[in-house]
């Protein structure tokens, strides 16, 4: 009987409106059951199901609504505590559920790991062993072959070139043990090795944040197109949607109706979101009230605000203004073909160092600089994808997030005053988890380096 | 060929090096008839290269042979000139004891010991060849026609086979320091199926004392208060002699580089696979062209003997190229050479051919040992030596087999990786093949070994009372620790200030200790100890405790680790037959067959997928086991 507790996306991504994230394990009810509000769940009989929210215990926030499946062991497929919880939300959200998941310390399963432990559980009968191993075969290589896809060479460049360094800052310790009488060999002090560490530590988390980029342009940047009724809100998203060929409709209508179009804008992927929203402005800002409005603006990446040219702002435009502060969002004052009634200072001063572009959907112009200033509001900011090396596979960022932990020991000791040799276990350690990112295990190399660098021998 | 019976033995040994000596012991210690067949009953564990035993890793290796009952670590502390401990400024696990030895010395002490050991004959004599019969070994036959018939044979013959010496364009078929080569026995073991490659390794020249001028050189003093290697030893009084360092210089290089075409190992001639980490003087100066300088030690070998080891000018250019060399360097100006440098080309033994256990896999009860399995180093040698003598005892006496896993000891590193990977270069051990050398340490191979060796019989009574004392001890004082509160009163934190630390409220000793600035002194001093607790006691109490997380959590990675080492595969597990395991892993696993899932997962060529396969398919043999 396995000992420890695993997860992972059950379904196929892309396929199906429902994600499953699945845990299996001794711990998989308990676990489940710190991230998860609503129903005590430990208490919650078996094959039973419940409603609720996934919540992140670290910041408190709300990841996902979901439906969670309970099955307690040995009647379930691996023969051990099943927790099935069901997503909805794309697979941003999913992802997120099993960040979550992880962060209990479930550890991520090995491609074809359920089927083994129902296997090795003795839930699969003889006969089929056959095609249980052809099925970890089968599933070893596809995840590995999609996980080598998803690695952008420049990723893997930057992982060898940390753990190149590590691996000369190892061999130097390592040469200071074995070799103590050499004296050509400068001994590796605390202060050498706080600003080795430190300097891939920083790579590290830098790597880490860009993994949230990445999955922006994996995902799309999620676009909300807002402004008061009849100023061309449809027409703009039309317009964005037929002159950019659409990507893809991954998630078609689900029981929340939401809708997703996919464009292209001049290599930023746009997610126009929750168009259905879009239309019920109207609503958000008056009725439900400027606060809500401003729960839904949050979670957009960049808005487009559309204001009639034709008239004057409005109280409304006004207190759109002030829900969108402090987020990035470009100024489109529509319908130029007609009179201007609009202050362009006025705007101006309200839009701050935002873009503000002038349009007449109906004639077809201004979408060139609309699509322009889109581009530059991307990649003019902190995110330049020329540079950028991407992170998006659950597993690297898992591994990036371990090795980082391992630095963080290493650098701890550091401070205490650790002999050398014990802080390079950690440094170790670190080399190691970049080097299953690339799958590079290999044990000798520290030996290579090690006779490669220094000149050692009797 | 007129041969003659000349006796049955339980064991044969072949060779009294330093593998065959602990092997030869330790078959013995456990009561097999032992027989040590050897070229020259003079050079009993002869050290061919340096005069010198221990350092990083190797020293550890020395403290394990010795916990588990071997020789070496009681041979160096009876013939030591130098002792000392390195790496003191680092931590605990990286602290290794080296020892110049006098190597005349360390000869005489060994034959003695050989000669009083029970059970064990010693005869000098030249294998041949081994007798086998059907696939087993059963004795051996010697160049005076001598066949001896045993229940099992271990051969440790080192650097002789086939060994050539190499000096500039002479080269010479002979064993190390002129001794006679084996020239037979490679045959015999190619005839009976045995792959062989090609190592090669040097030494420097040595020079006389006299003709050195120290005063261009820096002395290195033996440490004040020497450690011992045993943990039988206890203090002895010996004078120390210094070693001296020097460097080489630009001459030297010139005159390298000039000669560089002379030189045996850049001829051009191709020749065997020399280790990286002894190269000679030629290979650091073409390898490492931009270094000004090289660090030269001059070692002598011993207290009745003027010669001086030159260490550091490994070489095999030719002899009149080394007297223009070594006269370029400070304080050997007018050094006279006793005799050249040289290397020398052996056969090795492809040790992926091994068990574990050191036994063959082709020929049952044939076990090798020591240089002749692709390592370097008279530690190595010891350590292999060790568990080849006692798993052929213990397979003779229907004992389970003894094998120490990577986390248990050096040595079970060291015989993992041969048997797991193979070497392609003659194999040193350094600390950082350990993995978890932070429970492979000098102070604790005692507790990580005695029990292995009483069990097997090689560790007696005596000492076996020894280390259970020294064990309780270290609990008791461990528990102590932790129920001593010490409270945060003016003159404590006045004491602990000067430490660099300083109490808010109160704490446990234990807990106390466990602050970098603290030390078991410093807790002793504070606490007035109540009983006198022996030194390795205090030191043992002081690691574990202040080490303790990262020992814990080393721990955690050898469980997991074992898990899968006790994930055994069945002997007659048929490869072929399980479909999902890749091609060049099916071929890696029938060639090394590894005999747990673990040592599978370290094989190079092996990938995860394989390990799943293999898992489900020995779990698969279990249920149908069961089923049936
Ligand atoms: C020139 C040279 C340089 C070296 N340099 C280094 C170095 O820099 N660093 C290092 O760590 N190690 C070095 N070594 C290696 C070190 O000496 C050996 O690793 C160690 O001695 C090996 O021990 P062993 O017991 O395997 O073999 P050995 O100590 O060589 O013992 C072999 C024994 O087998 C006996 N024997 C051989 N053939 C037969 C036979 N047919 N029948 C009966 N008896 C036989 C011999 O008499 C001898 O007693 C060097 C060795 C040599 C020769
Ligand atoms: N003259 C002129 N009319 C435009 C322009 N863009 C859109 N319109 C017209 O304005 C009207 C409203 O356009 P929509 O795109 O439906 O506006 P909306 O903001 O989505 O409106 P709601 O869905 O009601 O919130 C339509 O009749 C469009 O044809 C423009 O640039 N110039």
């Amino acid at each position: 009987m396995e000992t420890d507790t695993i997860t992972a996306i059950s379904t196929p991504i892309g396929e199906g409106a429902i994600s499953i994230v699945r845990l299996s394990g001794p711990e998989a009810i308990p676990m489940a059951a710190a991230i998860f509000q609503g129903k005590d769940i430990t208490e919650a009989a078996s094959h039973t199901m419940h409603y609720g929210k996934i919540v992140d215990p670290a910041t408190n926030e709300v990841a996902e609504e979901v439906m969670v499946s309970i099955m307690r062991g040995p009647k379930t497929f691996t023969r051990e505590d099943i927790v099935e919880i069901n997503c909805h939300g794309g697979l941003v959200s999913v992802n997120r559920v099993l960040e979550i998941a992880l962060s209990q310390g479930a550890r991520l399963a090995e491609p074809g790991e359920f089927t083994k432990r129902a296997f090795l559980n003795g839930r699969i009968d003889l006969s089929q062993a056959e095609a249980v191993m052809d099925l970890i075969r089968a599933k070893t290589d596809k995840a590995m072959s999609v996980a080598l896809k998803q690695m952008d060479g420049r990723l893997s460049g930057l992982i060898q070139r940390l753990r190149q360094d590590l691996l000369e800052t190892v061999a130097h310790v390592e040469v200071n043990i074995d070799y103590p009488e050499y004296d050509d060999v400068e001994e590796m002090s605390h202060d050498m090795m706080r600003k080795k560490t430190k300097e891939v530590h920083q790579e590290i988390e830098e790597l880490l944040q860009v993994a949230k980029q990445g999955k922006i342009l994996r995902e799309g940047l999620a676009t909300a197109i807002i402004g008061r009724p009849n100023v061309g809100k449809s027409s703009l998203m039309n317009a964005l949607v037929q002159e950019n060929k659409a990507i893809v409709t991954e998630i078609p209508g689900t029981t929340r109706d939401i809708i997703e179009e996919y464009v292209n804008v001049r290599g930023v992927p746009l997610r126009l979101v929750d168009t259905a929203g879009i239309r019920e402005t109207e609503d958000i800002v008056e009725k439900i009230g400027v606060e809500r409005s401003r729960q839904v603006l949050k979670e957009s990446d960049l808005i487009l605000f559309v204001l009639n040219y034709n008239e004057e702002l409005t109280a409304e435009d006004k207190k759109l203004f002030e829900a969108i502060e402090g987020l990035d969002f470009i100024v489109i004052m529509n319908k130029t073909d007609l009179e201007q009634k609009l202050s362009l200072e006025e705007v101006k001063e309200l839009a701050g160092e935002n873009a503000v572009i002038s349009t007449s959907l109906i004639e077809d112009e201004g979408i060139d600089d609309l699509e322009a200033a889109i581009a530059k509001t991307f990649f003019a900011g902190e995110i330049d994808t020329g540079d950028l090396t991407y992170v998006s596979n659950v597993r690297h960022i898992q591994l990036l997030k371990q090795a980082k932990q391992a630095l963080e020991d290493a650098m701890e000791a550091i401070e205490l005053d650790m002999p050398l040799d014990i802080v390079q276990i950690d440094v170790t350690r670190t080399w190691e988890f970049l080097g299953e990112i690339i799958g590079d295990t290999a044990s000798d190399s520290l030996i290579d380096q090690l006779f490669s660098q220094f000149c050692l021998g009797k | 060929m007129m041969t003659y019976n000349a006796g049955h033995y339980d064991v044969i040994v072949v060779g009294a090096g330093h593998a065959g000596m602990e092997a030869g012991v330790a078959a013995a210690r456990m009561g097999s008839k032992t027989l040590m067949l050897t070229l020259n009953l003079d050079m009993i564990a002869f050290m061919p290269c340096n005069p010198s035993i221990g350092g990083p890793a190797k020293g550890i290796v020395v403290r394990e042979v010795d916990a588990l009952g071997g020789v070496m670590g009681k041979l160096i502390d009876k013939s030591f000139i130098q002792m000392r401990m390195l790496n003191t400024r680092k931590g605990p696990a990286v602290q290794a004891l080296r020892a110049q030895a006098d190597k005349n010395v360390y000869m005489q002490e060994a034959k003695k010991l050989l000669e009083n050991e029970e059970n064990l004959t010693l005869h000098q004599g030249m294998v041949d060849s081994l007798i086998v019969e059907d696939g087993v070994c059963k004795g051996v036959v010697t160049e005076t026609k001598a066949v001896y018939t045993s229940e099992s044979v271990i051969i440790t013959t080192g650097t002789f086979m086939r060994g050539k010496v190499l000096i500039g364009d002479v080269e010479y078929e002979s064993g190390p320091n002129n001794q006679r080569p084996t020239l037979k026995l490679s045959n015999n073991l190619e005839e009976l199926g045995f792959k062989l490659t090609r190592f090669k390794t040097g030494t420097p020249p040595r020079v006389i004392s006299h003709s050195i001028d120290y005063s261009k050189t820096e002395i290195q003093p033996g440490d004040e208060n020497p450690k011992y290697f045993s943990y039988e030893t206890i203090d002895r009084v010996v004078e120390q002699l210094p070693c001296w360092l020097t460097y080489t210089n630009e001459f030297t290089h010139q005159v390298i580089n000039d000669n560089l075409g002379m030189s045996a190992m850049y001829s051009g001639v191709k020749r065997g696979t020399g280790a990286r980490y002894c190269p000679s003087i030629e290979d650091k100066i073409v390898r490492f062209n931009d270094k000004p300088r090289h660090q030269i030690f001059l070692e002598p070998e011993g207290r009745d003997t003027d010669e001086v080891y030159v260490q550091g000018l490994s070489t095999s250019l030719p002899e009149y190229v080394q007297h223009e060399m070594i006269k370029t360097v400070p304080g050997l100006e007018n050094a006279q050479i006793m005799r050249a440098g040289y290397a020398i080309e052996y056969d090795v033994v492809v040790p992926s051919q091994l068990w574990p256990t050191m036994e063959t896999k082709n020929i049952e009860n044939l076990f090798t040992a020591g240089q002749i399995n692709g390592t370097s180093g008279y530690e190595e040698a010891a350590g292999q030596g060790i568990m080849a003598g006692m798993n052929a005892a213990a397979k003779l006496f229907g004992k389970e087999p003894i094998i120490l896993d990577r986390s248990q000891a050096y040595i079970g590193v060291m015989i993992d990786d041969l048997v797991t990977k193979g070497t392609n270069e003659p194999y040193r051990l350094l600390t950082s093949r350990a993995e978890y050398r932070l429970l492979l340490r000098h102070d604790n191979a005692d507790l990580r070994l005695t029990e292995i060796g009483y069990q097997a019989g090689t560790v007696d009574e005596k000492r076996y009372a020894k280390y259970e004392e020294k064990k309780r001890l270290v609990e008791q004082e461990k528990k102590r620790l932790n129920k001593l509160i010490i409270k945060p009163s003016a003159d404590m934190n006045k004491f602990l200030e000067d430490m660099g630390t300083h109490l808010k409220e109160a704490v446990k000793a234990y807990d106390l200790l466990k602050r970098p600035e603290i030390t078991y002194e410093n807790i002793e001093s504070i606490l007035q100890p109540d009983s006198d607790l022996p030194e390795e006691v205090k030191e043992q109490v002081g690691i574990q405790i202040k080490y303790e997380g990262y020992i814990k959590k080393a721990k955690e990675q050898v469980d997991r680790m074992l898990k899968m080492e006790d994930k055994k595969i069945p002997d007659d597990i048929d490869y072929n037959a399980i479909s999902g395991i890749a091609t060049e892993a099916k071929e890696k696993l029938k060639k090394i067959r590894p005999l747990s899932v673990g040592q599978a997962s370290r094989i190079s060529g092996v990938n995860p997928a394989d390990v799943s396969i293999l898992l489900v398919y020995i779990e698969q043999g279990d249920i149908a086991r069961v089923a049936n």
